[in-house]
């Protein structure tokens, strides 16, 4: 292994933006990683902050927090790269810098009315400042226009700055596409409907084809961007594999949103599309962990960031386990009528999410932990990070399980067998088969707040005490630059 | 619509696949240019079917349409039927019986229900139990409420209430009140007007042709 030294990397004023957005994210997962475990520990004892915090709220909070911290994660990886892809500081950083602030003040608010206000009376004001009441997107409508205006001002930077470099790459075309049709979804979100399945059938266009398609494709861009900083992959090849991808998860997710228009009222069409599109879906699944493995192994694993490079191999296998084997094991209509809206639809969520969109997040931070400390040495390593990823790792595996175990029963006793009642419900719950996972649950949560303490150290120091040696003083390693070069 | 799912399904590939075939003549399967037309090709493609199948579900999902009842099934008696040749269950609207002992003119159920939607995401209902299936699976399923059998067994007795109606209004202004298993229903402060309402888009949500999810409602096996 090379041994050599980064040493000052100058960053872009985007990049300093992107360190923030990356500070949040993570402090927003221990905020997802509390209230998870709240919830968890309610399910065991049901007593637990009864009538003061219940259940639904720390289940917002926890979604929610999911959500934001993603976003605002993999939107901080967007801030750290493009100013490399097309060689010039981002144009608007002031204005990006600005609604930031906005966004985390935002943010709080609504934390906070989550927390203390948590519902209102059947009126208007609620939806526009308490809670919107519609699953993952409860943010008030107040919280949902300053959103947008985020969204809209972050394209608005990623277009202007490729326009003013007059460079536009495979890469930066699928990005702008797939911003334009993320940004254009949220809005599906922000409206009131009586009828509850037309609520519902626009209420997938923002979950499902943010998560199953559009946020897909921008994993797929940042990958793409993390592959040749890591390992210097040449970006013809990483272009043609980026939209063999594109192809796929929109040829596939667009239609495949049919997978949760069987039950809702819609159409019986829906059950034959979205059961043939989504049992297609896994196939770019498939092509990142081909594409992840076979640029890993073509460059025998000499990654200039260890940790990172680790996270782009867990992203892969992740993604394709818990969002293609979890998800396909339930998509199919013939099952999905007994197994839909039970735990196994949770337990396809954990699996999915860390796989496809939390490692995906731990590539981007430990790139720029790479370049945040001055010096260190390449490739970046530590002691700690494989405790953390390894603890996280097993954390989720454990969940996904109990989730999964409790998932099946539920889905024989009360759906298959009981009918589906209030009654059926309760039998389901407290059958020990499902009783004894909400423990496993529950620690292997903690095993995930273990591993998370490690996570934030490890990111807090790692590179910071590196020893230069003597011989390795030289200047920057070409494919390490972090900033201008 | 008179086209089957088979069609819509083959027809939207084999258009992608020749297009895309048109338009990257004499580039390699394996090339940039190629795949750059497939990703724009199929993605055009998909988002044109969506939105064409939108607009059908769109117009077979209209309250006193194809699949949903009107908003005076309030005022029926409702149930469901099994279906012989497709092997599920499907909604039923029997007489007209009224709801709380008035008859509700279209406009007046519609203004009542959509109270009743808006008490759904005021309490955040669905961060606890699934509508339709989708939330957060801590509680139960609400796609059938109106037509669970423990209101009448368990809960008309121990409120003390005259009809299924005033069962379920009375229930969920205090659910704490009478606790049913080990979870309980916080208490979210619902006024009589808006419990009122609640029950009334329970028992019209309980009438959607939902391709009979739950399966077997109601029925022990």
């Amino acid at each position: 292994m090379t041994q050599a030294v980064q040493s000052h990397p100058k960053l872009y004023e985007s990049q300093k933006l992107a360190r923030w957005y990356f500070v949040v994210a993570i402090t927003l997962f221990s905020a997802q990683l509390i209230f998870g475990l709240i919830a968890a520990y309610q399910q065991i004892d049901p007593n637990f902050l009864f009538q003061l915090a219940p259940f639904m709220t720390n289940r917002t909070l926890h979604v929610n927090a999911m959500v934001v911290w993603l976003l605002v994660g993999m939107m901080g990886g967007v801030y750290w790269f493009l100013p490399k892809e097309t060689g010039r500081e981002v144009v608007g950083i002031t204005l990006a810098k600005i609604i930031w602030w906005v966004i985390v003040a935002g943010v709080t608010v609504v934390v906070l009315v989550y927390l203390f206000v948590q519902i209102g009376p059947a009126k208007w004001t609620t939806i526009w400042f308490i809670n919107e009441g519609r699953e993952y997107i409860e943010a008030p409508r107040w919280a949902d226009i300053a959103i947008v205006l985020w969204v809209a001002i972050f394209l608005f930077n990623v277009i202007a700055t490729v326009l003013k470099a007059r460079r536009i790459t495979g890469i930066l075309m699928v990005l702008i596409f797939d911003l334009v049709a993320l940004g254009a979804l949220y809005t599906a979100g922000m409206h009131f409907t009586v009828n509850i399945t037309m609520d519902q059938f626009l209420w997938w266009w923002v979950i499902h084809l943010w998560v199953e398609a559009t946020w897909e494709v921008l994993v797929g861009v940042l990958m793409a961007w993390a592959l040749m900083y890591l390992l210097g992959t040449s970006r013809r090849l990483l272009e043609t594999w980026l939209f063999i991808e594109v192809a796929l998860v929109f040829g596939t997710g667009i239609i495949g949103l049919g997978h949760h228009y069987f039950w809702i009222g819609t159409p019986e069409y829906w059950l034959g599309l979205g059961g043939f599109f989504s049992a297609l879906e896994p196939l770019p699944l498939v092509a990142m962990v081909v594409h992840a493995v076979y640029d890993a192994g073509g460059h025998r694993l000499g990654a200039v960031n260890r940790p990172a490079m680790f996270w782009v191999i867990a992203q892969a296998f992740g993604n394709f386990i818990g969002a293609g084997v979890w998800g396909f094991m339930q998509t199919l209509p013939q099952i999905n009528m007994f197994s839909h809206g039970t735990q196994l639809a949770a337990a396809h969520g954990h699996l999915a999410f860390f796989g496809a969109y939390l490692s995906t997040v731990m590539v981007l931070v430990y790139i720029a932990a790479q370049n945040l400390r001055r010096p260190v040495r390449i490739p970046v390593s530590s002691k700690l990070w494989g405790w953390a990823a390894g603890l996280l790792i097993l954390g989720i595996i454990g969940i996904g399980g109990a989730f999964t175990i409790s998932g099946f029963t539920q889905t024989l006793i009360e759906r298959a067998a009981g009918g589906s009642t209030w009654a059926a419900f309760i039998q389901a719950y407290t059958h020990p088969w499902y009783a004894n996972t909400l423990w496993w649950r529950f620690w292997f949560g903690m095993v995930m707040l273990v591993g998370f303490v490690l996570l934030a150290v490890d990111l807090l120091t790692i590179g910071k005490h590196a020893e230069l040696p003597k011989a390795a003083r030289q200047p920057a390693v070409a494919a390490a630059g972090g900033g201008h070069d | 619509m008179d086209y089957g799912w088979i069609e819509i399904a083959v027809a939207a590939i084999f258009v992608s696949v020749v297009i895309t075939l048109v338009l990257s003549r004499g580039a390699g399967w394996l090339s940039w240019r190629f795949w750059r037309n497939a990703m724009v090709v199929s993605s055009t493609v998909m988002i044109l079917v969506l939105l064409w199948l939108s607009f059908d579900t769109a117009a077979q999902t209209r309250p006193g349409g194809e699949r949903l009842a009107p908003w005076t099934v309030i005022n029926h008696e409702v149930g469901l039927k099994w279906n012989p040749e497709k092997r599920w269950q499907e909604p039923v609207v029997g007489e007209e019986t009224g709801f709380f002992g008035r008859v509700y003119s279209p406009e007046e159920a519609y203004a009542l229900i959509a109270k009743g939607k808006l008490v759904v995401q005021s309490r955040n209902c669905m961060e606890c139990h699934t509508l339709l299936g989708n939330g957060a699976y801590y509680a139960p399923d609400l796609t059938r409420a109106w037509l669970d059998p423990w209101w009448e067994e368990r809960v008309m007795p121990i409120v003390g209430a005259q009809s299924h109606e005033e069962a379920m209004r009375t229930w969920l202004m205090n659910p704490p009140k009478y606790p049913q298993g080990k979870r309980r229903m916080p208490n979210l402060g619902l006024s009589e007007e808006e419990a009122t309402a609640l029950v009334a888009f329970l028992k019209w949500m309980s009438t959607i042709d939902t391709n009979g999810f739950p399966a077997y409602f109601g029925e022990m096996q």
